[in-house]
């Protein structure tokens, strides 16, 4: 008995490389450390421990007179995020990511839906290639372009002179808040960049979920008599919408977080990150600076367990 | 019936190449204003085209200090990632372990939290650790963030790696080594090799993280912010943003080539 199974099993092989081979067979577990213990260390040292770091600081304070970190734990310093100056940011921010989610939305749509169902073989190609380039393409390149398309002598000054359009312009920017001198320097103009930037974010997901509905659901509907608008609405919209919410993380955390495009396009009111940017550089208060930094990070929190519970990760 | 779907209702045509011409007109027009005349505004449409800006520039100094310190930042984050990210995708889809969405959600964390909050996390933990800020800073910073996309895309084709390939070979009685060489390799080969663009292509173009980890050192993307808040030379700015769009697109034109066989999306998740 014994021998028949000895015989089944091959002999020792020589050499470092396969004796470590046949360990790593017979031992799964260190094979796995070893594959996980390097991006694992990186990832857990680098990143997490930086991160806890930072929002460790954020339960600490800055003295006001001396300017130097009051190293005992306290709540002082998330209790000035609620003054009404610090608040406006968050809100401001909050709204902006908003409005550019739901913007980038419905320009993606289209878009997407098109792609999905009616472009076909090369067509298809090029509808992708045309989203991921400029998805892909240098982020201050494209914040750059708008600059050029929305100074005062721009192309759309330009365009709008041309069409004998130009008081229409004029008299948007004389609107309160969204106005300003000029778009470039105006929340209409930080608005499109954001819309400009992140709505490529917004194609993929919403194509990927829209091209795991079949035709026929479609048409069962319009020959159930559904008009478009009844399709888009009831069968449409509520199959995509996973898509949509998955986009959404994007287009959302990315605003968020976001403090360049308001410090080069728009007016000089501050957004989170740019609060964050000013705390931490010429303030110097990095506990502010950490709380600040902590409210993208719960609304993200809170963003991510809705869309989780949406089925927002199965179209990712 | 599926031949009353060639006729696309007219106004979703023209939805969606609105939309297409809105992703594209303002990278078009970039590489108009890299041959403008004009030096001290933005003026639309430029009262003359010109070649000579592209002579300028190539004799900038600073230009080509901050490019060759962009590849060399991004070639070596690229590298790290590279084996980090390989090691993560092959323990997560070859392995089942507890604690596997953990280390997806590690991987991801990087890119998923602003960009901003990584910048500074890594900015106040090195100046606590007393680390000076220099060219490793950087890096250290990039590759944390490049490894997610070289693990997306390694993911996405080592789940179509069949598990018995894999055996075949230790049957044939080929070790480990043998077996990740002459089978693991050659099938997973494109999808690094498209990994890596993407993470070069990040890495590249990284900008927020590079403000907070980087000291007097100025990647490309760095000398394009100090022109974006304060402009001196507008018409060299305008051929640095040319020539970066047209760098930027090599390699995501041939990661889309390298990994169009299969029906990941390569890029999906920046």
């Amino acid at each position: 008995m014994s021998a028949v199974t000895h015989q089944s099993i091959l002999p020792e092989r020589s050499g470092l490389a396969r004796r470590l081979s046949d360990f790593l067979w017979r031992h799964p577990h260190v094979l796995l450390l070893i594959l996980l213990g390097p991006p694992v260390l990186w990832l857990g040292i680098i990143y997490l421990g930086s991160l806890l770091a930072l929002l460790l600081q954020s339960f600490f304070s800055i003295d006001d007179f001396s300017g130097l970190i009051n190293y005992e734990f306290t709540l002082a310093t998330y209790k000035q995020l609620l003054i009404p100056a610090n608040f406006d940011i968050i809100l401001r921010t909050v709204v902006m990511a908003a409005l550019v989610t739901l913007a980038s939305a419905i320009i993606a749509f289209p878009i997407a839906y098109y792609a999905a169902r009616y472009a076909k073989g090369k067509w298809k190609a090029i509808f992708y290639l045309g989203v991921m380039l400029p998805l892909w393409s240098s982020y201050l390149v494209k914040i750059y372009a708008w600059k050029l398309i929305l100074a005062k002598e721009g192309i759309v000054t330009w365009a709008l002179t041309k069409l004998h359009l130009l008081w229409l312009l004029d008299a948007w920017l004389a609107l309160p808040v969204v106005g300003g001198n000029s778009l470039s320097i105006s929340y209409t103009g930080t608005f499109i960049v954001f819309i400009y930037v992140w709505m490529p974010f917004m194609i993929l997901p919403i194509q990927a979920s829209l091209e795991r509905v079949p035709g026929n659901l479609i048409e069962a509907s319009a020959d159930l008599g559904g008009n478009p608008a009844q399709t888009f609405k009831y069968v449409l919209f509520p199959l995509a919408l996973p898509g949509i919410v998955a986009g959404s993380i994007f287009t959302f955390s990315l605003t968020l977080g976001d403090y360049i495009i308001p410090q080069v396009i728009g007016s000089s009111r501050l957004f989170i990150g740019q609060a964050v940017y000013a705390q931490q550089g010429t303030a110097g208060n990095i506990p502010l600076a950490a709380a600040f930094s902590v409210v993208p990070i719960v609304i993200m929190g809170l963003y991510l367990w809705m869309a989780k519970r949406m089925g927002a990760f199965d179209a990712l | 019936m599926r031949s009353d779907r060639s006729s696309t209702p007219l106004s979703l045509k023209i939805a969606a190449g609105a939309g297409l011409l809105f992703l594209h007109v303002p990278i078009l027009l970039i590489f108009l204003y890299a041959f403008t005349t004009e030096e001290k505004s933005y003026q639309f449409p430029p009262p003359g085209l010109t070649l000579q800006w592209f002579a300028v520039t190539w004799n900038r100094p600073d230009v080509w200090e901050a490019l060759l310190l962009s590849i060399k930042v991004a070639s070596i984050a690229t590298a790290i990632a590279l084996v980090l990210g390989t090691l993560c995708a092959a323990a997560v889809s070859q392995t089942r372990f507890f604690g596997r969405e953990v280390i997806s959600l590690l991987v991801i964390l990087p890119i998923a939290l602003p960009g901003i909050i990584t910048g500074i996390a890594l900015r106040s933990a090195f100046s606590m650790a007393d680390i000076p800020f220099s060219v490793w800073t950087i890096v250290l910073g990039h590759a944390t963030f490049c490894v997610v996309v070289v693990y997306n895309n390694a993911v996405a084709r080592f789940r179509r790696v069949s598990g018995s390939l894999i055996e075949a070979s230790m049957d044939l009685g080929a070790d480990g080594f043998q077996t990740f060489r002459h089978v693991i390799l050659p099938n997973i080969g494109t999808a690094l090799l498209a990994g890596g663009m993407l993470a070069f292509a990040l890495s590249f173009d990284e900008v927020i993280v590079t403000t907070f980890t980087g000291g007097q050192q100025s990647t490309l993307p760095i000398w394009m912010l100090e022109e974006l808040i304060r402009p001196r030379q507008r018409p060299v700015t305008n051929v640095v943003a040319m020539v970066v769009v047209l760098v930027t697109f090599l390699p995501i034109l041939a990661a889309y080539y390298l990994t169009r066989e299969g029906d990941q999306i390569a890029g999906a998740g920046k």
